[in-house]
């Protein structure tokens, strides 16, 4: 199903939570989320025969500077099709619901947006830092990121 | 092995496998609950080689994160090579001459080898059959001598480059890459007689960590992992990028010859497997590589246009997929390396519960995960 097909199905289900296509300098296009939606339309997104996006490739935090945002990138092993989900954030309170229960593979990259980005993942089964030691100051891949000059007392 | 709820509970232990442990390919720390000799729970600790690679990214520009990416896999340092150039080339829109795409696909297979070599190495070793790692070792010099006269490097090679790759072949470079292949082909039936079926090896892997085909796609396994659970997915042939369907291969599936569909051994035996396709693409790229220039006119400094893109290719550990955002300026906004060995630690706290200790220590090599990989 091309980007456009997959965008209108979803926009016919969710009505407003599915805001906008990503197309023009996209690859793959993103379909925009409320973040409050997150979670149904990942659920529809896997198990509606037509789309069964089985497989959550990646998951990425980014900062746009004003906002911040949860990038996924789905494919389906039986349809043989991609698809870019993207929700925007508040930079204040960076929260959205978890896809582990829809997508078991989500949970390490959802650890790792916590951790460096400090995004939220309401309801995740296990959200601990996983590349930064447990006592780390800050979010690194945050832009306003300020360098520390020591860690437990040693110069960095 | 399972846990038994009948028998008489005893005191549980907590003990630190790694992070400094030969069997752990690195870095690693699982932190193991046992009771008894039963693994309750395994929980792995990731991060001890975090370098801040995707922040290192947003400081330098498109050409200067080259040497970076050799970081991100040492054991197949061409494979994230080319899969930077491949991911700038499409978002900057960056034709390629048709030479250089071959001798990607060359070098891209022949790391494969070295890679899988390695990994076949280590996991006899881990197993207790140290022999079979001076046999990969001794296989994997010759690669590396070939890649010493292509690039002057044996690890980092730093040779793709954004539009093309940084030289040539030099004289006698294809005529030794095919007298490598006639020399190791034969080898690989030399492994199989010599360790794969054996009796005791093969009990330690088959039957062990059996992870289902929908459970693979589930956890987002790639690479040999995916194919080891029956799924015959790889990206060279289901999503083709550079000359990857020009040549003739096969996608090397488990089939749970000795044991389970998707047990250790299955994984095993897909790299195995999966050498000899890389020598048949490796032969054919030769007789077929054009003559021609091998890099596009890139300027040093480029402004691809504002976009996102991802691009994934396959690596020997699975599929790297680079999520690359531009803002239109001379440095990425922002990128994301999906690594294959990252994912795959995600399914190891399911796998390893309720095995044995040593049973551990065949789940981690038969993932063949490599740390840097994994802590980026």
């Amino acid at each position: 199903m091309e980007a456009q097909a997959i965008f209108e199905t979803l926009k016919g289900k969710f009505g407003d939570a599915v805001v906008e296509l990503q197309g023009e300098g996209f690859s793959p296009a993103f379909v925009v989320v409320a973040p409050g939606a997150v979670k149904e339309v990942s659920r529809f997104l896997k198990e509606d025969p037509a789309l069964s996006f089985d497989a959550l490739m990646c998951l990425s935090g980014v900062d746009y500077k004003e906002k911040f945002a949860v990038a996924y990138h789905l494919h389906s092993l039986k349809h043989r099709h991609a698809i870019g989900m993207k929700a925007f954030l508040p930079r204040e309170t960076p929260s959205l619901p978890t896809v582990d229960d829809v997508w078991p593979a989500a949970n390490f990259q959802e650890r790792e947006a916590f951790d460096l980005f400090g995004i939220v993942f309401e309801g995740s089964k296990d959200l601990r830092r996983i590349l930064l030691p447990e006592d780390w100051e800050g979010h690194p891949l945050r832009k306003d990121y300020k360098y520390p000059d020591f860690y437990h007392g040693i110069k960095v | 092995m399972t846990i038994r709820t009948d028998a008489l509970p005893t005191q549980e232990m907590t003990i630190n496998m790694g992070p400094q442990h030969p069997s752990t390919h690195g870095v690693l720390r699982v932190i193991l609950t046992t009771d008894g000799e039963v693994v309750t729970r395994a929980v792995p600790d990731v991060g001890y080689l975090h370098r801040g690679l995707e922040k290192i990214g947003e400081r330098v520009t498109y050409a200067q994160y080259m040497p970076f990416t050799d970081r991100l896999d040492y054991l197949a340092a061409m494979n994230c090579n080319c899969a930077w150039a491949w991911t700038v080339e499409k978002l900057a829109k960056i034709e390629v001459p048709e030479r250089a795409e071959f001798l990607r696909v060359i070098v891209c297979e022949l790391n494969r080898i070295s890679s899988h070599l390695i990994a076949f190495g280590s996991y006899t070793a881990d197993m207790g059959a140290f022999t079979p790692f001076l046999y990969a070792i001794r296989e994997r010099e010759r690669v590396n001598d070939l890649f010493e006269m292509l690039c002057g490097s044996r690890l980092t090679y730093n040779y793709a480059r954004v539009g093309g790759v940084s030289a040539d072949a030099p004289p006698g470079f294809l005529e030794k890459s095919k007298e490598f292949l006639d020399y190791f082909e034969p080898k690989l039936d030399e492994y199989n007689n010599l360790i794969s079926y054996n009796k005791i090896f093969v009990h330690r892997l088959a039957n062990v960590a059996v992870i289902p085909a929908e459970e693979a796609v589930a956890y987002g396994l790639t690479g040999p992992n995916l194919r080891g659970s029956g799924v015959p997915f790889d990206l060279r042939k289901d999503e083709p990028y550079s000359v990857y369907p020009k040549f003739d291969f096969k996608v090397c599936v488990g089939t749970g010859e000795r044991g389970t569909l998707g047990d250790c051994f299955d994984r095993y035996m897909v790299r195995i497997n999966e050498m000899r396709e890389s020598a048949k693409i490796v032969r054919q790229a030769l007789a077929q590589i054009p003559d021609g220039p091998v890099l596009a006119k890139v300027p040093r400094l480029f402004k691809p246009p504002v976009g996102e893109a991802y691009f994934r290719s396959e690596c020997p550990r699975g599929e790297t997929g680079i999520y690359l955002i531009s803002d239109g300026s001379v440095n990425p906004f922002r990128l994301k390396i999906r690594t294959g060995s990252f994912v795959t630690m995600n399914i190891f706290e399911k796998v390893t519960r309720g095995l044995m200790i040593a049973d551990v220590v065949a789940v981690i090599g038969s993932f063949d995960i490599i740390l840097p990989e994994i802590d980026r």
